[in-house]
């Protein structure tokens, strides 16, 4: 049980799952138009990748909707979570449960009881029905975040707050806020994340008048390789280490 | 002292009805009424234009066991169990390896476990195929390497669903547990050895039922997400691999058939039920066998 | 000293139909160092919390110089809290803590500045201003949470149990300074602690609680040397407690008999009459040992001595099984001060140096 083997188990691991990651950081530089052949160091994707219409649409419908999604499911959910945490009511047991399991339900079971409310209401699949699908799937994930948060936060500094002359209105700003931004912060990026991601509920709730990068993408690989599918994931992975690096240099300023 | 413990507000205020109306109201609203909604149309006839009609009939429930539908439900459960047990071997081993190297270390390698998490996964299944394809890298370096004189048909197999499926789920098996093995003293595998078990006892009757947690939560992150994410096996199977994910997607996009797509709807619900509660039951059968 | 600063009438409150104080009535002077002092769970704290306005009591009204402060929130009342754990802002550095109350009074930036320097230096603390609560020591921490509230210029300020997260000695140190700050700022203080020793060695009056009630209010003296029950007594300091019974009263003086011995001690604080069950109260430092062959004196024997430095505590079993503790200034030249563990002696006391409490009370 000791020596060698494990840091090689744990090489293989990293292995399979960067080699793929690597493969195409790689390619999306590649100036052959497919296969393994090396055609030599070129742009020509991102050229192309930046020419595509349709596509670069898509990618900027998805980020206006994961940036709304995200910032409405942080709204949402840390004034759920707040409730949970400060009130005790009947059904909040209740309400814990929901919780959970929307997060554990799986995406395709969400994606069409959102469906069947949709089309039971007579709302037109389009911007509006996929936000109201993200902003479903993102709200646990916040609302379990800022509560993790909340359960750490000594309710005293509250009422000190009061005690030195603050309102309540007033102490939930500059007490409460402040200790719970980290949350907010990494609430809203995961819920960012999850929505650029998201291709199940999308299928099910989105409509021909708006297309998102991830349905965009899979009409494209559904079938053969499309080489500027690689320039994106590059800047994709790119935007998003970007987004956690950003996200932790806040993190540790507000720590400090 | 006791007395710190903070008696709720007094008072029923105004931003407390408020801030209880929203969360009752999205919850009720976005996934009460929704899930409701979807079991009721399990337990309706379909109707070619308004999707669904009265009487009530569980006829959509009996034609779930038709054998046909059966066959592709069993594969596609099987499908997700092999997934299941691909990423628990990979990642069983791997957690326990993580748990003992040098806690320096650590941080960086649970950052580099989760970091493809933040990136698309579209985009990573997309990583896989690329590099499955039959003029890929992969065959590329076998023919090189002389290994093979023609490309393997790695593609469109049940094996490509399986990795890819493999490779987009593995952190979420690793992490829980690796925090259990995190958790683990290794002071009780060297007792187990002391007491005279060997290898294999100590990890049957020891390492495994201290580690049941982790394993039964990776298995409820990893079985659920692989019975449904469809378009992996789009992508990776082409059309010959279908998940209960693309039957459900098929009825309702397609065959325009609600009531049978619900039905296997609220069948994949009752799964996740069924799984939740068995990882309950694990987890206070432990807690209880635990000293005070 | 005429009228009250802060004035409690008939409080009363409970949580969940359990009541945690009845029909509590105090008064605090303007400028003293008052104690609530009672066991764990006797409604200090939540008494400390009502003044506070964290709290909404279920009846009764609490009045401050005069004016109602009952439906008052507790931003506009004029009494600052020390809270147990501190309740320092954990975002804010020092200069902020202490300087957020003023900030909501909208001060002026060069005002908040002084003031927050005054306060600062008052607790010596001025080079800290920058640095984050987490990175003081516990002792620091408690001189931000006092200069914090001490800035607002309160007329009143509660502390609880400020004291209970610190080290025994630094715990010493603080209390002088809280003491000097009190008497240098003449603010009255309401201090919350279970610690009788605390209590006694900082206030000027001590308000004992037990069970929602107030037992006692006194000076330190009064309620160690004459407890107004048994609670108080037993709370307050070590109590030894004889059961005697009244035979007769003789004017100015009572016959009682405790353990077949008959003694005449001065009437006490009540009226006894004849055939009434009574407690003697003796603290430890108030009994006597003799030898086994003094004419006076219940027997025993010594099963057990400490020497705490300046005293030699002795524990005594008597005859009738009662144990007793016995404080005696140590003295070396003392023949009769020389008794060993196993060894008979006599237990007695000088008459008047005890305390007379009906047995009922």
């Amino acid at each position: 049980m000791s020596g060698r083997l494990p840091r090689l188990w744990l090489a293989l691991v990293y292995l399979l799952l960067y080699v793929p990651i690597a493969v195409l950081l790689l390619y999306s530089f590649n100036d052959a138009r497919t296969g393994y052949r090396w055609g030599g160091w070129s742009l020509r994707w991102y050229r192309a990748l930046f020419a595509n219409d349709t596509l670069m649409d898509s990618l900027w419908n998805s980020l206006a909707l994961a940036a709304a999604a995200a910032t409405l499911a942080t709204a949402i959910g840390a004034l759920t979570a707040f409730a949970l945490h400060r009130y005790r009511f009947r059904g909040r047991e209740l309400m814990h449960g929901l919780l959970f399991v929307v997060m554990m339900s799986p995406e395709i079971v969400l994606a069409i009881s959102l469906l069947a409310l949709f089309l039971l209401v007579g709302l037109q699949l389009g911007f509006t029905s996929l936000l109201i699908a993200h902003l479903t799937f993102c709200l646990p994930f916040v609302v379990i975040t800022v509560l993790a948060r909340l359960a750490g936060f000594d309710a005293r500094l509250l009422e000190a707050a009061r005690d030195l002359g603050a309102s309540e209105a007033r102490a939930l700003y500059t007490v409460l806020l402040p200790a719970i931004l980290p949350a907010l912060l990494a609430g809203w990026l995961l819920g960012f994340t999850l929505s650029l991601d998201d291709v199940v509920v999308s299928t099910f709730v989105g409509g021909p008048s708006y297309e998102v990068l991830p349905l965009r993408i899979y009409s494209m690989v559904r079938v053969g390789l499309k080489p500027e599918v690689n320039a994106l994931g590059t800047l994709l992975l790119v935007f998003s280490l970007l987004a956690l690096a950003l996200s932790q240099l806040l993190l540790n300023k507000q720590k400090s | 002292m006791a007395e710190v413990a903070l008696p709720p507000p007094r008072h029923r205020n105004l931003l407390r009805s408020a801030l209880l109306g929203l969360s009752w109201g999205w919850l009720l609203a976005l996934v009460l009424v929704p899930n409701l909604l979807v079991l009721a149309a399990s337990l309706l006839n379909r109707d070619p234009t308004h999707f669904l009609q009265l009487p009530l009939t569980l006829d959509s429930y009996r034609r779930l066991l038709d054998p046909l539908y059966l066959r592709v439900f069993l594969d596609s459960l099987a499908l997700a169990l092999a997934t299941t047990l691909g990423c628990l071997l990979l990642g069983y081993p791997f957690a326990w390896a993580l748990s003992r190297i040098d806690g320096r270390w650590r941080p960086l390698l649970v950052f580099l476990l989760i970091l493809p998490f933040w990136t698309n996964s579209l985009v990573r299944t997309y990583a896989i195929k690329q590099l499955l394809a039959a003029n890929g890298p992969l065959n590329g370096a076998l023919l090189a390497l002389g290994l093979i004189d023609a490309p393997l048909e790695l593609l469109y197999t049940q094996g490509a669903v399986i990795l890819g499926l493999v490779y987009l789920l593995l952190p979420f098996m690793i992490l829980p547990l690796y925090a259990v093995f995190e958790d683990l003293r290794p002071e009780l595998l060297l007792a187990s050895r002391d007491l005279g078990a060997g290898r294999l006892a100590t990890f049957v009757h020891v390492l495994i039922p201290l580690t049941l947690p982790g394993i039964l939560a990776g298995t409820l992150l990893v079985l659920l997400p692989a019975l449904g994410m469809f378009y992996v096996a789009d992508i990776l199977g082409g059309a010959r691999v279908l998940l209960v994910g693309n039957i459900i997607k098929n009825q309702f996009l397609d065959a325009r058939d609600w009531p049978f797509g619900a039905a296997a709807s609220i069948l994949l619900t009752a799964a996740m039920a069924l799984l939740l509660f068995a990882h309950r039951l694990a987890r206070r059968r432990l807690r209880d066998g635990e000293a005070p | 000293m005429t009228s009250p600063l802060l004035s409690l009438r008939a409080i009363g409150k409970a949580y969940a139909g359990r009541p945690v104080l009845l029909d509590l009535s105090l008064d605090v002077l303007d400028g003293e160092f008052l104690t609530l002092l009672g066991p764990s769970g006797c409604g200090k704290t939540t008494l400390l919390r009502l003044i506070a306005g964290f709290e909404h009591p279920d009846q009764g009204s609490i009045q401050l110089a005069g004016a109602d402060l009952t439906a008052v929130p507790p931003e506009r009342r004029p009494l600052n809290t020390v809270f147990q754990q501190y309740a320092l802002f954990p975002h804010l550095d020092v200069f902020g803590n202490v300087a957020y109350g003023l900030r909501r009074e909208r001060r002026p930036r060069a005002e908040i500045d002084l003031r927050v320097r005054e306060a600062l230096d008052l607790v010596q603390l001025g080079e800290f201003a920058r640095r984050k609560p987490q990175q003081l020591s516990g002792g620091q921490q408690q001189r931000v949470a006092i200069a914090r509230a001490l800035v607002k210029r309160p007329r009143l300020l509660l502390l609880d149990e400020p004291l209970s997260a610190l080290d025994a000695k630094l715990r010493r140190q603080m209390q002088l300074e809280l003491k000097r700050l009190q008497r240098e700022l003449g603010i009255a203080f309401v201090f919350v602690t279970h610690d009788q020793e605390e209590a006694l060695s900082m206030s000027d009056r001590v308000a004992v609680l037990h069970a929602g009630v107030l037992q006692q209010l006194g000076t330190p003296r009064e309620v160690y040397e004459r407890p107004a029950n048994l609670f108080t007594a037993r709370f307050v300091g070590e109590t030894n407690l004889f059961p005697a019974r009244v035979l007769e009263t003789q004017g100015e003086r009572v016959v009682v008999d405790c353990a077949g011995q008959r003694r005449t001690l001065p009437t006490p604080g009540f009226a006894p009459h004849a055939g009434q069950a009574v407690n003697l109260l003796l603290r430890p430092e108030d009994i006597r040992v003799l030898g086994p062959d003094a004419d006076h004196g219940l027997p025993g024997t010594v099963i057990e001595r400490n020497y705490k430095g300046s005293t030699l505590d002795s524990l005594i079993r008597l005859d009738s099984g009662q144990e007793v503790l016995v404080s005696e200034f140590f003295d070396e030249d003392d023949p009769a001060f020389d008794y060993r563990l196993g060894e008979t002696v006599k237990v007695s006391w000088v008459d008047g140096w005890e305390w007379m409490l009906p047995a009922d009370g």
